[in-house]
């Protein structure tokens, strides 16, 4: 028998990257015949206490003023303290955000295991666990066969399906005695954005270096945008550039989406910009290029200047209501 | 401030897919014609910490674990006015895991001496683990800040800018400290000029074995922490269908008429 714990924010509340972190949890727990145990770091609410209570036999909430906003050394030192108590652990998931991506390597090092990002597929067959990720910056799949325990891992979970409620579990608040931290976040800036972020999107819109700077993000884009309901991306190069910020960035080292129409404007389909959105249900790009990498993965796609397309379309959707 | 950069050399990340093959004995990307290039980040983390250096005076020292190929990355690195260079020659597997770079790095960065500052790039363009980092900060016992696009240094005071998912973090740490850095328009690497690509091969560029640094192929092996035990090429079968039409405005109609359910769909 081994434990699976799956590590959560709580001020992220219960949100889709917990569900799908907390399912994968589940069936990684049924497979090794252990019990999956939920962590959280900081309050949460009661939405996020009671959909863990339904699918985890235990559910830590490490309730203390020193997690009420993410610090690095607190939030690492009360997730060893945590891991600590529960025993048999095989593998400790986490979802995919920022202070996931940072806590995990150095969890791993002081749990004596072993880590891994942006994992798409975990197993524990007999006892092995297995990780598959892309790797070269989306041109190829990689297995990774983990060697230490506890495995670990950031998943991307908002792909990965929820749990099903199971026995209901134990619900216990803790406190840790922690160090004084050496470094300290002292201010935080949230970008404004209207309407739900690039990972909860249905339809993204997005735009690449061929729009030649910020005005075609700001007029043309906007419009169809606001058109199709949809959210608004960008490539690396146009965050490169400065022309929207850099949490408008998909691909391998921006957000990870998979909305179920992705319209890419004069992108040209990188393979790294391809591993963050390649698992949308359509894809469809506006390029001059017609040998553009992006249509190879497209479903449909026009040969035109965005120019000539952008702004008719937006008034067409409108008319069609 | 004593600033030390962690490089790494890669397979040229541009390289296009219809080119990228793999060797599936050794389960790693056939070089080809490809180059090898730096990792695009720690060029980034190496524009940062010459940036803190031109602004507070000190010293840059660039560190690599690799083979004799990569003195190249060093040697731009000198030529971008990095003032010293350190290469640990790897023994044993060509790919070694995350766990055995961070202590190789952290075995070298005793030998090397004291740092204020510890920078390394946020993931590298080939396998892009992102590990070796964290790791290092822990072997090293120090602080460390992740996605750090903008580092200032005031009086042994370092405050860091970072990206988050929805937005940037302000952080301040008295050094020593670990940052990992990721792009932005403020660190795009600079460019040699010709006068420093020759200043550069008369700085110095020490290179050190395993034992010289206190380490056996053994202690390292590089698959005691994870092993890559496939990699493939996946194959995507799907077939564009290009809008066609007489004129503009047929086509615009056809992009359209697919888009609108879509969009009623999900509205
Ligand atoms: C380690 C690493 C990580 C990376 N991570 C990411 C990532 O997370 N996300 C990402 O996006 N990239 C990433 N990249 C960069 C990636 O390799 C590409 O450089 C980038 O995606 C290119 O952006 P682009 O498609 O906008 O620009 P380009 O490749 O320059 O493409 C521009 C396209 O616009 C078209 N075009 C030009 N004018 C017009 C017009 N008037 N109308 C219509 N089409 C036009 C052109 O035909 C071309 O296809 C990463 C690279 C590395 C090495």
């Amino acid at each position: 028998m081994s434990n699976v714990i799956v590590v959560l924010f709580g001020n992220n509340g219960w949100d889709r990257s917990a569900e799908g972190a907390a399912g994968t949890g589940q069936r990684l727990a049924q497979s090794t015949g252990g019990n999956l145990n939920v962590v959280f770091l900081g309050d949460a609410s009661k939405e996020a206490r009671d959909g863990a209570a339904a699918c985890a036999a235990s559910v830590v909430v490490v309730n203390q003023p020193e997690l009420a906003e993410y610090q690095p050394e607190a939030a690492l030192e009360a997730a060893q303290k945590a891991c600590a108590e529960i025993s048999d652990t095989s593998v400790v998931l986490f979802g995919n955000d920022t202070y996931s991506q940072e806590l995990v390597p150095r969890l791993a090092h002081r749990l004596g295991g072993c880590s891994l990002a942006d994992v798409q597929g975990v197993t524990a067959d007999g006892g092995q666990v297995l990780a598959t990720r892309s790797a070269y910056g989306g041109k190829a799949m990689s297995t990774y066969s983990m060697k230490k325990t506890p495995v670990v891992l950031w998943v991307r979970a908002r792909a990965m399906d929820p749990a099903t409620p199971g026995a209901g579990g134990s619900l216990e608040e803790k406190a840790y005695e922690l160090a004084t931290p050496r470094l300290t976040i002292t201010s935080r800036d949230v970008l404004e954005s209207e309407g739900p972020s690039l990972e909860d999107a249905s339809i993204i819109v997005s735009g690449g270096r061929g729009l030649g700077g910020p005005e075609a993000f700001e007029n043309e884009l906007k419009g169809l945008a606001t058109a199709m309901h949809a959210v608004q991306g960008a490539s690396r190069a146009a965050c490169d550039a400065g022309w929207v910020p850099p949490n408008w960035q998909v691909g391998q080292t921006g957000k990870k989406v998979a909305p179920e129409l992705y319209l890419a404007i004069a992108i040209s389909g990188a393979s790294q910009h391809l591993l963050g959105m390649g698992d949308s249900k359509m894809i469809a790009a506006i390029n001059t290029d017609p040998d553009a990498p992006i249509f190879k993965h497209c479903s449909f796609g026009i040969v035109e200047d965005y120019k000539n397309v952008v702004a008719p379309l937006t008034e067409k959707l409108n008319s069609m209501g | 401030m004593k600033i030390l950069v962690c490089i790494k050399q890669i397979l040229d990340p541009d390289m296009p897919a219809r080119d990228f093959k793999v060797n599936a004995e050794t389960k790693e990307a056939e070089r080809g014609g490809a180059n090898l290039v730096t990792n695009i980040f720690c060029e980034n983390a190496l524009e940062t910490a010459l940036q803190i250096k031109e602004k507070t005076s000190g010293k840059v020292t660039a560190l690599s674990y690799g083979t004799d190929d990569t003195e190249d990355s060093l040697r731009k690195a000198l030529a971008m006015t990095v003032d010293e260079a350190a290469l640990i020659l790897r023994e044993g597997d060509s790919n070694p895991d995350a766990e055995a770079v961070a202590k190789v790095l952290a075995a070298a960065i005793t030998k090397l001496g004291e740092f204020d500052l510890i920078l390394m790039g946020r993931e590298s363009g080939d396998w892009g683990v992102g590990q070796t980092g964290g790791l290092l900060a822990e072997e090293l016992g120090l602080p460390s800040l992740a996605f750090v696009d903008s580092i200032e240094a005031n009086d042994g005071t370092l405050t860091m800018r970072r990206q988050t998912d929805s937005g940037t973090e302000t952080a301040t740490v008295t050094g020593p400290a670990l940052a990992l850095i990721t792009n932005n328009e403020f660190n795009v690497p600079r460019i040699p000029k010709t006068r420093d690509v020759m200043m550069s091969y008369r700085k110095p560029l020490e290179k050190f074995s395993l034992a010289d640094i206190g380490l056996s192929a053994e202690d390292v092996s590089g698959s005691s922490f994870y092993e890559v035990t496939d990699l493939s090429i996946p194959t995507k079968d799907v077939q564009c269908e290009f809008v066609e039409g007489d004129s503009i405005d047929e086509k615009i109609g056809v992009l359209a008429s697919k888009i609108q359910p879509v969009v009623a769909a999900n509205s």
